[in-house]
């Protein structure tokens, strides 16, 4: 009994911290640029695919793969963000919508005529394959590689936004862009900037969590909904609310299939109609 | 910034009667082209016929009312289980009540899910209107002693129409039901939204304060106008039903709620001609183009989407307008 509550635990907390990692980049340019990124997805599941192409084809290592994947992701999204993205910041929701969904029908079409309809496996290091032994229980080493990232990830973005001088410009830009461009803010560089680390989030969630959302064509559609779920809850831009909605939802998730897999996604959703309708603006939304 | 709520389409007495007249024209004519050119594969122009009363259905709640869903398909798939199930499990064959259960199907699904979708605004909205929609695909899948849960709804077998007209492979008698249905349908919503309460609709849709400042209840039009959209929709599911004589549980999917979705925007939001061109032409695209790869299909709908947002955000029937009218102010 203890046993398999430690177990749904460390699997829902796992999961948990991946959803973080790839929709916390979501969340920021929704909170920043106040565009609903559907595509967000797309970005990590290029991730997926180079760092799988990476590993495979190349024989670079995983960490080489990584970056790699990383980078190519960013410089993927870039004339992205410079041509289609920023003509549609502040616009309606819907506008949006459409817009990013297109994008992603677009990348899984590409996606799948140059890599195929098969699933893509990004082998884990010797490292990180065998468990860990925490004394009185074992974790499976990724599991435990992801929880940390995740864990990371959310104290360098505190960091940066909270305490550099960059942060300073982001949450200027968030609160009025106009004062900040005539203070001397680069509103568009803060943009770019901003978008670049969000999508190289995402593709660092996609590899990451690359085991437990497996990396093919409709990956940007199939996790589409959850994500967009997840940032709607956290409410957007806030790192702690998103934290929280990711644990919430990986937790109910995971439960959810381990005690009533007959239901599927049933009670998932139940929560999220629940979730949305008492806080509409995110569990600790930033005032808007 | 000053914004009547009365709009052109209300100016000019008999005006907009002729040019409705001629626009039924132009349907029925579509509907006897497509019938001589496609005689052996009338099941694909039901099949469109269905989706454009999907459109329509989504033209009147998110086009005239400004209400943003992504769920649309939870009304459509609920008229479709609810006529399918009133087939197969209580015995009821007659391909008009099966339509009436759809529409009622719709309706009751619209009523309950309106009132927490409605609550919403923006993003809210979206995720509501989607989380609603899985849920009900998640129920109609576990519930399969009615609905046959992932194998889907099968063995639905419609009687004659009227008792004199057989509804078989070839789906003639299923055609002439669909075509009479949209029509009607049209009209009843070019009634509608030509009526005050569209013009509230649109009222809302512009500036749901001063709606409330008027007076006007906003959330009870909004949930009337979700209503009767779901009872269209609800009519566009019995009618798939009757047609394919099976209901899968892809009828309440996110795909079909974002591709509704896109033949609105791609035919042109708030005008019900462009639900209407929307549809046929989205329909028929796919059939052509997924029958050789359906992931092409997927890149070319992706780009065509971006395309008709950066370029052309009125749509096609709404740029064509608008073409039209400066030419016709050119020459003046």
């Amino acid at each position: 009994m203890v046993q398999t509550f430690f177990s749904i635990a460390v699997d829902a907390f796992a999961f948990g911290m991946v959803l973080f990692v790839i929709t916390i980049g979501m969340s920021m340019t929704m909170g920043l640029m106040r565009v609903v990124n559907l595509a967000h997805g797309a970005f990590a599941m290029i991730g997926g695919y180079v760092a799988s192409y990476a590993i495979q084809a190349l024989d670079f290592g995983y960490a080489t793969a990584l970056l790699i994947a990383i980078c190519t992701t960013i410089v993927v999204a870039i004339p992205i963000e410079r041509l289609l993205y920023r003509r549609i910041y502040r616009a309606p929701e819907l506008t949006q919508v459409l817009m990013t969904i297109g994008i992603t029908f677009c990348i899984i079409g590409i996606a799948n005529y140059i890599a195929g309809p098969t699933l893509k496996i990004i082998p884990l290091p010797e490292f990180l394959r065998g468990p860990v032994d925490l004394g009185f229980r074992s974790i499976a080493a990724y599991k435990l590689s992801a929880i940390a990232i995740g864990g990371g990830v959310a104290i360098a973005l505190w960091f940066l936004i909270e305490r550099t001088a960059f942060g300073v410009y982001i949450r200027a830009t968030v609160d009025n862009a106009a004062m900040a461009g005539s203070l001397g803010v680069n509103a568009k560089l803060i943009y770019a900037a901003s978008f670049a680390i969000a999508v190289g989030l995402a593709a660092l969630g996609g590899i990451v969590g690359a085991q437990m959302m497996p990396i093919e064509p409709y990956y940007a559609l199939r996790y589409m909904v959850m994500f967009l779920v997840v940032v709607s809850i956290g409410g957007a831009g806030s790192i702690r609310g998103a934290l929280v909605a990711c644990l919430l939802l990986g937790a109910i998730d995971t439960t959810g299939r381990f005690f009533v897999p007959e239901y599927g996604e049933f009670f998932s959703y139940l929560a999220v109609v629940v979730l949305v309708s008492l806080f509409p603006n995110g569990l600790l939304a930033r005032a808007a | 910034m000053f914004k009547p709520f009365i709009g052109s389409a209300a100016a000019g007495g008999t005006k907009w009667f002729l040019r409705d007249v001629f626009g039924i024209g132009v349907i029925l004519s579509f509907a006897c082209v497509g019938f001589v050119l496609f005689p052996n594969n009338l099941s694909l122009l039901t099949r469109i016929v269905g989706i454009a009363l999907l459109v329509l259905s989504l033209d009147l709640i998110t086009g005239h009312c400004g209400v943003a869903t992504l769920g649309q398909s939870a009304v459509f798939g609920a008229g479709a289980y609810l006529a399918g199930i009133a087939a197969v499990r209580w015995g009821i064959n007659d391909p008009l009540l099966m339509i009436a259960f759809g529409a009622i199907g719709g309706a009751i699904v619209a009523a309950l899910s309106g009132v927490i979708i409605l609550r919403g605004h923006g993003l809210t909205q979206l995720v509501l209107s989607i989380a609603i929609a899985q849920m009900l695909q998640q129920i109609a899948n576990k519930a399969s002693a009615y609905t046959g849960g992932s194998d889907g709804l099968a063995g639905i077998d419609p009687l004659p129409i009227f008792g004199l007209f057989v509804i078989n492979l070839w789906g003639r008698a299923t055609y002439a039901l669909a075509i009479v249905l949209v029509v009607l349908v049209f009209i009843f919503l070019r009634i509608l939204t030509r009526s005050p309460f569209g013009m509230l609709c649109r009222g809302i849709k512009d500036d749901p304060v001063r709606a409330r400042a008027m007076g006007a209840s906003v959330r009870g039009t909004l949930l009337k106008a979700y209503v009767i959209s779901g009872a269209v929709a609800g009519m566009g599911g019995a009618l798939t039903a009757i047609s394919t004589q099976v209901v899968g549980l892809d009828s309440l999917s996110f795909q079909l709620s974002a591709q509704s979705l896109v033949m609105l925007v791609l035919g042109g939001a708030g005008t019900l001609y462009g639900a209407l061109i929307g549809a046929v032409s989205f329909v028929l695209f796919e059939d052509f183009v997924s029958a050789a790869n359906p992931f092409h299909w997927l890149t070319i709908v992706g780009a065509l989407l971006v395309a008709v947002v950066l370029f052309a955000p009125k749509g096609l029937y709404g740029e064509a307008v608008a073409l039209a009218d400066r030419m016709k102010r050119d020459r003046l």
